[in-house]
């Protein structure tokens, strides 16, 4: 089906560059690409030196915000475009979080049209472009616009980095681009807005409200951006693992306390945490989130790729937590006596 | 005729009790059937064990709906099941008429100012024709905290073609009630007079999904609640479809929330297959507003039956 579109030439990858190299996700990726035989160079860049090693990845310090990240893409030839640089925590400025993740794409997108070489674009979007309302469909489609779109946050960047991509994809038929939609990334190695509400002491909940949610385990993440990559899937996919998990039965199966707190006051108390202790705050988007929940219909993908995520929702939440070594709060003890 | 009185009918009360003892046995004691086991009390102790244990671990399973079977029966149908037998005093009829298996949509009328109507259908469809229904509810009921996660949880969401064309996809039984709050909150005076059936939505996801229409009448849920005014500068205020006012609410207070004990009778007719449309009629809109005239006469028709053959409303 849409594998044999476009372009009749075999477009296989070889100088592939990955934007984000130095976060977690960027770094993940950028290693199963090197790991493929057919892939000659990977490029990695980002405005920070990497964290851990890359191998064999060649990594070019430059802020894609510049015209700098067009000179690496016509002098090294590249002809795949992983763009993973989408920024999701609260920590940094949210002015400075919007500019690279807005300002950067961009650039990216505008030095993609120029290059002669370019014949493929793989992005890493969010779930988050649906929103999170009352009003929601339970299950979003790739096809289902949201209901309230997102107004804030890097949600909106999302949306914006979307729209952009549209845009080049009207300019510039003979790219292949892929678009995918991620759920929440959770797993052993992730560190997100999410994994630290997960870890705080006593896990504050919105009163009244038990939202859906759904995670991607961050090996099914490389997985699903290595085939995009190195395989010719054009369109726009979500990617999750199955299954969903309300809030409170996730965090009581991670052991966590958590307390009810009505809306208003949560977000206050998130502020008050970031303040004094260190934590990251809440964000509109976050609190949302955790009001309404968010589910996504996952069908597409599995059919393009022929594959399924090796681990559901709920085997990915319990792989987080056993990897953070959670549990052990009195409920849990409790719910351990009365089995034996 | 299936009735859920206990002298009337012991067919349908040997199979709830098997029901609830079940998950009992399974997640309990070995050996339970013999009969020279527990007792009812430690059986009934066991269970409630294992549920809480299940609970507080988080050991159950959701489906993407939110829909939790686990805590839908042994928390919400129960309570519920207790006003469904000994204050409503439910008497179903035509359960027949409900698939056994299979996608399917029941319609039926609402009413009774707050939709306990809803939980006794469930609570019927569930004990007497082993259904769960999947009710379509208006947005509001999603923004109000506590009853929006509890609604999921019963397995119900919100009315909108994607989740009711999802629902029956999976072959569920979808149950829809058209007239919305215009019905729930209609006045006392209007009582078993059908309002608008929406825009006949409905009609067109079950031409779509090739499902049958089961009518449904529901009599006895308009005396529950006889809405004799309606404060609308405070529903206003409050964001309310409306704020009634009720012989004993706002005057009593909170006693005025306890529902009247009228006698309750729910009728399913016979199923509407549909089969002589296609699925693309669902795009023709006079094809929509015939079907839907045709089930909304359908429906009124039966209201007036059942309720000329329930007799008088609280005894």
């Amino acid at each position: 089906m849409p594998a044999e579109s476009g372009p009749a030439e075999p477009a296989a990858a070889r100088v592939v560059l990955v934007t984000g190299v130095s976060r977690f996700l960027g770094a993940r990726v950028a290693h199963a690409l090197q790991a493929d035989p057919g892939i000659e160079r990977v490029i990695g860049v980002d405005t920070v030196p990497p964290t851990m090693p890359l191998g064999r990845t060649e990594f070019v310090r430059v802020d894609i915000r510049t015209p700098g990240i067009a000179k690496i893409i016509s002098s090294a030839r590249v002809d795949t475009v992983v763009h993973l640089n989408l920024v999701t925590s609260a920590s940094a400025p949210r002015a400075k979080v919007k500019e690279l993740n807005v300002i950067g794409t961009m650039q990216l997108l505008g030095a993609c049209q120029r290059s002669p070489d370019a014949r493929k674009l793989v992005v890493r979007s969010s779930a988050a472009v649906y929103g999170s309302s009352p009003m929601d469909p339970a299950v979003f489609t790739e096809r289902d616009e949201p209901v309230e779109a997102p107004t804030s946050g890097y949600a909106k960047d999302a949306v914006e980095v979307e729209g952009y991509v549209r845009g080049l994809m009207r300019r510039r038929s003979d790219l292949t681009v892929s678009v995918l939609r991620f759920a929440n990334f959770i797993g052993p190695g992730v560190d997100s807005p999410l994994t630290r509400y997960l870890r705080m002491p006593v896990v504050p909940t919105v009163l009244g409200f038990d939202p859906r949610l759904q995670f991607v385990h961050e090996d099914d993440g490389v997985e699903v951006l290595r085939r995009m990559t190195v395989e010719n899937h054009p369109g726009c996919y979500n990617v999750a693992g199955d299954g969903v998990l309300l809030l409170s039965q996730a965090l009581r199966r991670a052991g966590r306390p958590y307390v009810p707190v009505p809306a208003p006051s949560i977000s206050l108390f998130g502020d008050m945490g970031r303040r004094f202790a260190g934590m990251s705050g809440f964000s509109p988007e976050l609190l949302r989130w955790l009001t309404y929940g968010r589910v996504i219909d996952t069908a597409a993908v599995e059919k393009e790729l022929g594959w399924r995520p090796k681990y559901g929702t709920e085997a990915a939440f319990a792989d987080f937590v056993a990897a953070q070594g959670l549990g052990g709060h009195p409920a849990a003890r409790l719910a351990s006596l009365l089995r034996g | 005729m299936m009735h859920a009185r206990h002298e009337d009918d012991e067919g349908a009360q040997v199979i709830r009790l098997a029901s609830a003892r079940h998950d009992g046995g399974e997640a309990g004691e070995p050996g339970g059937d013999a009969g020279a086991g527990p007792g009812p009390i430690e059986r009934g102790i066991a269970s409630g064990l294992a549920f809480l244990r299940r609970r507080l671990a988080g050991e159950y399973e959701v489906d993407e709906f939110g829909y939790d079977p686990d805590f839908n029966e042994n928390i919400l149908l129960p309570a519920a099941r207790a006003l469904y037998e000994h204050w409503f005093r439910v008497e179903l009829e035509g359960v027949g008429n409900v698939p056994a298996e299979g996608g399917a949509l029941i319609v039926a009328n609402h009413s009774g100012t707050l939709p306990l109507d809803a939980l006794m259908l469930s609570v019927g469809l569930h004990d007497h024709a082993r259904r769960c229904v999947r009710l379509l509810g208006a947005d509001l009921v999603y923004q109000v905290p506590v009853l929006a996660h509890l609604a999921r949880k019963a397995g119900h969401t919100l009315a909108c073609q994607a989740d009711a064309a999802r629902l029956l996809g999976k072959g569920e039984l979808v149950g829809v009630f058209p007239e919305g709050f215009k019905g729930v909150g209609k006045p006392f005076a209007d009582r078993y007079k059908l309002q608008r059936f929406g825009r006949g939505g409905f009609v067109g996801t079950a031409l779509r999904a090739g499902v049958p229409i089961v009518p449904a009448a529901i009599v006895g849920a308009e005396e529950i609640y006889p809405k004799i005014g309606d404060l609308r500068p405070l529903a206003r205020l409050l964001g309310l479809p409306y704020f009634p006012v009720t012989p004993t609410f706002p005057l009593l207070g909170p006693a005025g929330l306890v529902p009247l004990p009228s006698k309750w009778m729910i009728q399913f007719g016979e199923p509407m297959t549909l089969e002589e449309y296609a699925a693309e009629d669902a795009d023709d809109p006079m094809t929509l507003f015939n079907v839907t005239d045709h089930v909304r006469e359908n429906v009124q028709q039966m209201l007036y039956d059942t309720l000329l053959r329930r007799g008088p409303a609280f005894f």
